[in-house]
């Protein structure tokens, strides 16, 4: 075996280490609110445009974010942090308006009640994202085992 | 779909889930153990496609959308492939984490299945 320690691998991809699970947890709900918007909004979207629009919002804005975590770049860093602010700003306005004003949404969204319906992740997820983006600028990329 | 089955689903795909995030923390890289427990959720997972084919069939029919339901089983049956083909390619410890997270992942969306296709509330 090769001494991990001596010679690092320069590393191609901004991301790694524990970059990868975020990447991965982002692909999964990216996966998850394609499949449920595409399927509210072909189906029935006249019983809930609002709730059910929001829901093909928070499909991009996850697709967008995987994307940009995983590009490299000045401006994929600067895509990043607009998807993930986007996705914080959502979860507590819609999370919020649906505690306020249940009628408001009749169906729920990804991010009705701050994201319950999937375990509180999307209420998780940009704070970890943020946390994440912040200590990983480009320019300044360190390895990581 | 049939409870059991789901039941047992769940449990094993929380069980693979747990013990690939753990051993993935523990600074492990992938293994045949993991791997294979994500394996094991995938194929179970073929089988629920199988299931989720033949149940309408014999009188057994999703009470809720069908649609929403298949988008959820359609998207886990991807996860472990996905997964396993990851941690092949790229064998750090955080890559065995990823395998767990897919199949905890998979254990949520096996659940809303089973909501979707018996409970509504609507």
């Amino acid at each position: 075996m090769t001494s991990r320690t001596s010679a690092p691998p320069v590393r191609r991809r901004r991301i790694s280490g524990v970059g990868l699970v975020l990447v991965a947890v982002y692909g999964i709900l990216a996966l998850a609110a394609t499949g449920r918007s595409t399927v509210q909004i072909l189906t029935d979207f006249s019983e809930a445009p609002l709730a059910y629009t929001l829901s093909a919002v928070a499909a991009v804005v996850y697709i967008l974010a995987t994307v940009a975590l995983v590009a490299r770049g000045v401006l994929w860093y600067r895509i990043a942090w607009i998807t993930i602010a986007f996705e914080l700003l959502f979860v507590l306005t819609v999370g919020t308006l649906s505690v306020v004003d249940a009628a408001l949404f009749p169906r729920d969204t990804v991010w009705s009640y701050y994201g319950l319906g999937y375990l509180l992740v999307p209420l998780v997820l940009p704070v970890l994202g943020m946390l994440w983006l912040s200590r990983h600028r480009p320019g300044a990329e360190k390895v990581e085992s | 779909m049939i409870l059991w089955f789901t039941i047992l689903q769940i449990a094993i795909a929380v069980l693979a889930g747990v013990l690939a995030v753990a051993v993935g923390l523990a600074k492990k890289p992938p293994s045949d153990l993991t791997l294979g427990g994500a394996a094991l959720v995938g194929v179970l997972l073929i089988a629920q496609v199988v299931v989720a084919i033949v149940a309408p069939l014999s009188g057994n029919p999703p009470t809720g959308n069908p649609y929403e339901f298949w988008a959820y089983l359609i998207s886990a049956v991807i996860l472990p492939p996905v997964a396993i083909l990851w941690a092949l390619l790229e064998r750090s410890n955080w890559s065995t984490v990823v395998v767990g997270v897919a199949c905890l992942a998979i254990a949520i969306m096996l659940w809303r299945m089973y909501v979707i296709w018996t409970i509504q509330s609507a």
